[in-house]
């Protein structure tokens, strides 16, 4: 049997580091392939090269035989390759029939379009509404969106990149059956992922690449995880430890916090109820877009409420903005690093200051000192190991992971009473992930209390002591995190509610 | 192929040599301009950059001018520029500028015929009182009603135009003008005058000003918390927000400050060269400061380089126009060319210009 897409010798080098050096591997038609890394390890570039979007500096690669070297994505899926990002391109206030067309060289009629929709949607198991408006609709649902818009063009090849990391348990179940599906009909896909127990339930056989470089292949049905993450980090990983405890004195409460949504597709708070003490981790987990950044800025400030919403140490803060929260020892992060978190074109200096004046005494009346800013902004670089030349470079400067570190470093290094953290380790690789979750649980064991607000399941039940959810700005009775198992944790997820058809 | 690549930090060397650059380019597309429409280029050149400072002749009328222009020019860019970072657009310092004057004339005038002491700083504070409150309209309306406060403060503009003619030709006459529009002369009566500080250099209390305001302004841009919210608010407003910045508070400030700023040079103005209220008392200074707020890069010290650059052009075109004959519109044009080579030299800042080679294997 020949291979659909034949890789050879693909290399592409960015100014200051070599993004794919020297990549070979085929696809067999009808194959569930995977790609493995960690971020930067470049998985991104080389799809994107076979998708068109950027040209190889070196190498070759072949479809079905023939020589093949798109030019720009349309040509990627004229030649019958087909790609869903990980982040959506759809308009939220057009509906999905409306949205499908768009990206369609030559859209049939609405109606005739909705009819194939539907056709296309029930054949593989993708219960959507033509005439929904994608601001309704949840992160699985808009992935449906994408996948129908792929799947309308009969692909050869379907390269999805990072596709389950805004589902549900339940909904990533849905996505495996489409995708099986599929390749029984002999089309193949190439999964992006760094979540290795998923590859090996669905995939039927994965490259690893690490700095750019294959550094393996194997068939995951037959490997441990275990084995997969070694060739993926090229170490073995240290699983974060902490000592038993007893909870403490209720440090953080918020309770009867609605709030209604700042923008049209917005969510709205209803109803938040939970509380945090002393020495305890608390894990908020939740599919994106359910009420995640609109809690956080309740908890910082930055979205003030009735002052007995949010009780700090007894106090009531809810009225109080971000800076007068700080100096009470109520610190966040929130998920945006660049331009939320931190201000991309200032330097590590100055975002240093952004959170640090008053805990760290860097103004004196009004005035910043900026050696000591300095100071304080190469401590968190040292003791976080951020990698950058100094603090004295932007903040865009740094990658994603990098950048991570320092916004996580510079709340935890201002000894804060509670930390608030949203998705503290998206993008950040294997050991930075793990340091970080270590100095998280570190401060919560020095008898401050911890909320992570994540999406990564696997991280929430790693650390958390209670686990609970948002679903739709609601936030389920929180439960303790040790011995609760996928199934329930989905079914938190899902609010038990809409699960039963998606099930099925 | 040529591509713009986004430097990964602001160069240093085009920051500085940029504008130099910009200015000799300048001259050499000005020259060519000059020598086509039959004007020895190199004399156009001198008589527009050199002659307003150095010449014997003209020396000791247009080096004064060159720092009694500036002055408005200056006061007025800094307290706009300080908005500007923050991304908060006032557009009508023209506007607080008049009636900065209105209202500092209109004190002055209030108590003539006294030569207290007390009146010419009562008459700045008063400037600066009506700065701020013609600020505030498009302030407060941003905050409460979330209006636009570009729109707001360049249509006010136009109602400070009104105003200053209704005060021309009405309630700020001078009763003893037999009947002529214009108030009383400001400038030659002791209590009311804007006098010069140091004798035929320009310099009066507007340019002081001018220049405290630029130490001031440098130091709260750089030193102090304020400044620093203030470029935060511009560059990432969510990570303003998150770290503590009111924005309503913010756009009070700026708005205010560069309306005070405004005001007072109105006040200076009007007490000194201009020396009365009169019906074309407004010459765009305050439209004008806008393009020299960005010239300087929104920079203190730009600010006062690209002020001086701005009045030099102006005195020096003005003189070319006199001695050569160039047409009017031959100098405007000269002035766009100065502002598109700073402009378009200001890209390579930021970005580095890259040959991409085309072609893969």
């Amino acid at each position: 049997m020949t291979a659909l897409l034949d890789i050879e010798g693909l290399t592409k080098a960015y100014p200051g580091v070599v993004a794919n050096d020297d990549v070979s591997f085929s696809i067999q038609p009808g194959e569930v392939h995977a790609l493995l890394g960690e971020n930067g390890a470049g998985k991104s570039t080389l799809v994107k090269m076979i998708y068109g979007l950027v040209k190889p500096d070196r190498g070759a690669m072949r479809l079905g035989g023939a020589p093949y070297a798109p030019a720009e994505p349309r040509a990627a899926r004229g030649a019958g390759v087909a790609m869903v990002f990980q982040h959506f391109s759809l308009f939220e206030a057009l509906n999905v029939a409306e949205n499908i067309a768009l990206g369609m060289e030559n859209p049939p009629k609405p109606r005739d379009l909705a009819a194939r929709i539907r056709e296309v949607s029930e054949t593989y198991g993708l219960p959507l509404d033509p005439f929904r408006l994608v601001g309704d609709l949840s992160a699985g649902e808009r992935q449906r969106v994408e996948i129908i818009r792929c799947l309308l063009q009969d692909p050869k090849l379907l390269i999805m990149d990072e596709p389950t990391s805004v589902l549900t348990p339940q909904e990533v179940e849905i996505l495996f059956h489409t995708l099986r599906k599929l390749s029984a009909e002999g089309t193949a896909i190439l999964y992006i992922s760094h979540k290795l127990e998923e590859i090996r339930v669905l995939c039927d056989a994965a490259t690893i690449l690490r700095l750019g470089k294959k550094v393996g292949e194997c068939t995951p049905r037959d490997v441990s995880a275990a084995h997969m993450a070694e060739l993926m980090v090229g170490k073995t990983l240290s699983v974060p430890a902490r000592d038993d405890h007893e909870p403490d004195e209720v440090l953080l409460e918020v309770r009867g916090l609605s709030v209604a949504p700042a923008s049209p597709f917005g969510t709205p708070l209803r109803d938040v109820r939970f509380e945090v003490r002393a020495g305890e981790v608390l894990g908020i987990g939740g599919v994106a877009g359910n009420g995640q950044d609109e809690l956080l800025a309740v908890l910082s400030g930055e979205t003030p409420v009735v002052a007995d919403a949010v009780t700090l140490e007894g106090k009531p803060v809810g009225a109080l903005g971000p800076n007068e929260r700080r100096a009470l020892g109520l610190l966040c992060a929130p998920e945006e690093r660049l331009g939320h978190a931190a201000a991309p074109d200032m330097s590590l200096t100055e975002n240093a200051l952004l959170t640090g004046r008053l805990r760290q005494g860097l103004d004196r009346r009004g005035f910043v000192d900026w050696g000591k800013t300095r100071g304080f902004a190469e401590r968190v670089i040292d003791r976080f190991d951020v990698r950058t030349p100094g603090p004295g470079v932007a903040a865009r400067a740094l990658s994603g992971g990098n950048l991570q570190k320092f916004v996580i470093g510079r709340e935890i290094l201002q000894d804060p009473t509670v930390l608030v953290v949203n998705q503290p380790t998206w993008g950040v690789d294997a050991s930075a992930a793990a340091a970080i979750r270590q100095a998280l649980l570190d401060l919560a064991q020095n008898g401050a209390a911890v909320i992570v607000i994540s999406q990564d399941l696997d991280e929430l039940v790693e650390i958390s002591d209670r686990f609970c959810a948002l679903n739709e700005g609601r936030l389920s009775e929180p439960r303790p995190a040790r011995g609760l198992g996928m199934e329930e944790i989905g079914l938190m997820l899902g609010g038990a509610h809409g699960m039963h058809e998606a099930a099925q | 192929m040529i591509a713009l690549e986004k430097r990964a930090q602001p160069s240093r060397a085009w920051v500085v040599g940029g504008p130099v650059l910009a200015v000799v380019l300048t001259m050499l597309a000005g020259g060519l301009m000059f020598a086509a429409l039959g004007t020895d280029p190199v004399e156009a050149i001198r008589i527009i950059f050199w002659d307003p400072l150095f010449s014997e002749r003209f020396a000791a009328y247009s080096r004064p001018q060159l720092l009694v222009k500036a002055g408005p020019l200056i006061l007025i860019a800094i307290g706009l520029s300080m908005g500007f970072k923050a991304g908060i657009w006032n557009i009508g310092a023209e506007g607080q500028y008049i009636l900065g004057a209105i209202c500092g004339a209109a004190f002055g005038l209030a108590f003539y015929p006294s030569e207290s002491p007390l009146i010419f700083p009562g008459m700045v504070l008063a400037g600066i009182a009506g700065g701020v409150l013609w600020a505030m309209i498009p302030a407060l309306l941003k905050v409460y009603a979330r209006t636009n406060e570009i729109l707001v403060s360049l249509l006010l503009v136009y109602v400070a135009e009104a105003m200053l003619a209704s005060a021309a030709t009405g309630w700020l006459r001078n009763p003893e003008g037999s009947g002529f529009p214009g108030s009383r002369n400001l400038a030659r009566h002791a209590g009311t005058a804007n006098l010069e500080l140091i004798a035929g250099t320009g310099m009066h209390w507007g340019v002081l000003a001018a220049f405290i305001a630029v130490i001031a302004a440098y130091v709260v841009m750089t030193r102090h918390v304020l400044g620093y919210q203030i470029r935060l608010a511009g560059q990432a407003p969510r990570a303003a927000r998150f770290g503590g910045v009111n924005p309503a508070r913010l756009v009070i400030l700026c708005l205010g400050v560069s309306g005070a700023l405004a005001g007072a040079a109105g006040l200076f103005e009007v007490s000194g060269p201009a020396a009365r209220i009169s019906i074309d008392f407004n010459v765009g200074y305050g439209f004008t400061a806008i393009i020299v707020a960005f010239l300087g890069r929104l920079n203190p010290i730009g600010i006062l380089l690209a002020g001086l650059l701005m009045a030099l052009t102006f005195i020096g075109g003005e003189l070319a126009q006199l001695m050569l004959g160039v047409p009017a519109p031959a100098i405007q044009a000269f002035q766009g060319m100065l502002l598109f080579f700073l402009l378009a030299l200001d890209l390579m800042a930021n970005y580095r210009i890259r040959l991409k080679r085309e072609g893969m294997a």
